[in-house]
């Protein structure tokens, strides 16, 4: 299982990639490997539209379970990527590369106290593996 | 033409096998004028197969015997009671009186008819511990479906504009959101804790007068009982909800516990789960849903009852009115009549004590499983379970082995596989429900084969990727299934 340092992780298994005033948000490589092959996925918001944290945003579906997915910050839709709607497998390829799912125009300061750096991120997946 | 041995694979269609000019029957000459059809109406062609009854009647023996079904052998598919379906139900619901009716008949015609869905509808709320009931949902999650727009009715009715907030157990069966997201209410999950119990401090933070209820599986589809279900439910009626039962799992709990008293107020009730009539392929579900006395005039219609009471001369007069402030009607006529008689004649058959020892052996028989399996396949809750299990189809020793490749194995040792990757909850779940109709001798021989697997798994992991071996069709490809729908022909 691959996870990207220098990212934020949510309790969801998201990651946010911050660069600037610009967040970057897709699913870890640890939630693409428990849903197994994905079979569709859909972003249910557009450029544009504003977002707050904890807000779905769009949803992945496999063999296994369809999830939902949430921002994991708050701000205006900057992009969406059309490429995980059209082929969801690079999901289960690239998690945490070209499966972005949307970008976000933070609009303020990120609330990190609900997120995770990587290593406790690996620590919180370790622990749900029984 | 060459001529080579089969792997009993080839099955056609039946298209494929038509042979122009071939029939199966002939049609006597015809003894009235012929008529044009009006142009519209006539087709340039209609490619129906050309077949003779013997092709017929073979094609289709033939599919049948790729069939499983639980007249073939051990059923154990978590969450859908596929128990043992008695025979005298397909006779009794098949008799002349029951077959030759008509829905819109004069009710004094089938008094019989409407005796039974009174009956069925007291049997129903005797079990529940509710005070009114209705057959008319077609299925489970139609029964839910009324049973909350039921809900939204009653909230509706009191006023209660606010109240538009559904909780659902993140453990809860994929219908139950999908049913309050169509009823109009917004869904907020609750987390279980680690006993497999609903959390009860999370579940204190999303009580406020925004609620218009929850919905709850008990036991849950970890096959546990809550052990602060009163508790649960007493929380929610503080906070202005109402306690919807996901009756899904009653298995466990006929004559042993009453929803109604431990604080559901509306439930629905699987009659072709729990009371053994055919379904998955076999025949159509029935969903009735029973009610506590203040929600009796909001659910669907109509039900059955007494227009006319008994008197010294006469028997009573039966026959079908809709509650007052009904939500509506959920289904054509009055529900699947097939379905209640079966049931009706299985609660009859078994009577109170049967009924209740058909939930102490589902719960034994689950228990016994999950014992006997527990010291291979891990048990992320591990306490007594009621009448199913959940175990992790994850082998410390076989890291690359899925509960996806354990499901398939077993179709090699001849057993429809369990239910697997639900509940959510659980990630490798293998979900087991033995049901009380297994003996002994075949919960052992199941468990034989898991024990089986679980060495084959560490030993040969690439037989279990491979499998089934057995079967007609090997392992399908379910992204390809998913992704790739030929939906015309």
């Amino acid at each position: 299982m691959k996870i990207e340092s220098g990212l934020l992780y949510s309790q969801n298994d998201e990651w946010v990639r911050i660069e600037g005033d610009t967040a970057t948000i897709g699913i870890t490589d640890y939630a693409q490997s428990q849903l197994s092959d994905i079979v569709f996925a859909e972003v249910s918001i557009e450029e544009g539209d504003s977002v707050e944290a904890g807000d779905c945003i769009g949803t992945v579906e496999s063999v296994k379970a369809a999830s939902d997915i949430y921002t994991p910050v708050s701000g205006t839709v900057a992009a969406v990527n059309e490429a995980v709607a059209d082929e969801p497998e690079i999901i289960n390829k690239e998690a945490f590369g070209a499966a972005w799912f949307i970008k976000v125009t933070l609009d303020g300061a990120v609330d990190e106290s609900e997120l995770m750096d990587a290593a406790a991120y690996e620590k919180y997946c370790a622990e749900r593996e029984h | 033409m060459s001529t080579k041995p089969t792997t009993g694979n080839e099955q056609k269609t039946i298209f494929e096998l038509s042979s122009t000019g071939r029939r199966g029957m002939r049609y006597p000459k015809c003894d009235v004028p012929e008529t044009e059809l009006p142009a519209g109406l006539v087709r340039d062609e209609l490619p129906l197969p050309e077949l003779s009854e013997a092709d017929v009647v073979r094609h289709f023996t033939n599919l049948s015997e790729l069939n499983y079904s639980l007249d073939n052998g051990f059923y154990p598919l978590g969450s859908c009671t596929m128990k043992y379906n008695p025979k005298i139900d397909e006779k009794l619901s098949r008799l002349d009186g029951f077959v030759n009716v008509h829905p819109l008949q004069p009710i004094e015609t089938v008094q019989g008819s409407l005796l039974l869905m009174y009956e069925l509808q007291g049997m129903l709320q005797r079990i529940s511990g509710m005070d009114a009931c209705t057959l008319t949902p077609a299925a489970g999650a139609h029964g839910e479906f009324s049973g909350v727009k039921t809900i939204v009715a009653w909230h509706q009715a009191q006023g209660h504009d606010k109240r538009k907030i559904m909780l659902i157990p993140d453990s809860a069966h994929g219908t139950n959101p999908a049913t309050s997201a169509m009823s109009g209410l917004t869904v907020k999950p609750v987390p279980t804790d680690e006993r497999g119990n609903i959390d009860l401090e999370k579940l204190s933070a999303l009580c406020n007068d925004e609620l218009a209820g929850i919905m709850i599986t008990n036991p849950n589809t970890l096959g546990l009982f809550d052990e602060h279900i009163v508790e649960v439910n007493e929380m929610v009626h503080k906070a202005g909800g109402l306690v919807y039962g996901d009756g899904a799992n009653m298995n466990a709990l006929l004559g042993i516990a009453h929803p109604g008293d431990l604080g559901f107020d509306v439930m629905h009730f699987n009659l072709h789960k729990t009371f053994a009539t055919p379904h998955g392929g076999g025949g159509p579900g029935s969903g009735p849903i029973c009610a506590k006395a203040f929600l009796a005039e909001y659910i669907p219609g109509p039900v059955a009852c007494v227009l006319e009471e008994e008197t010294e001369e006469l028997p009573p007069l039966y026959g079908l009115k809709m509650p007052e402030e009904s939500m509506g009607q959920v289904r054509s006529f009055w529900g699947h009549f097939g379905v209640m008689i079966k049931a009706y004649v299985y609660i009859l058959m078994l009577g109170e004590e049967g009924l209740r020892r058909v939930s102490e052996y589902a719960t034994l028989n689950a228990n016994y499983m999950m014992e006997s399996l527990k010291k291979v396949y891990p048990l992320p809750f591990d306490r007594p379970c009621m009448h199913e299990f959940v175990l992790e189809g994850k082998l410390p020793n076989a890291p690359e082995v899925r509960a996806l490749d354990i499901a398939k194995r077993l179709m090699d040792y001849k057993f429809h596989p369990p239910t697997n990757y639900f509940p959510l909850i659980v990630h490798e779940a293998l979900m087991i429900e033995p049901t009380e109709s297994e003996s002994k001798q075949v919960l052992d021989e199941f468990v034989a084969a898991m024990l089986a697997i679980a060495k084959e798994a560490e030993e040969t992991p690439q037989l279990l990727h491979d499998a089934p071996l057995t079967t007609p069709f090997g392992r399908m490809d379910e992204v390809k299934a998913a992704k790739d729908l030929i939906l015309t022909a």
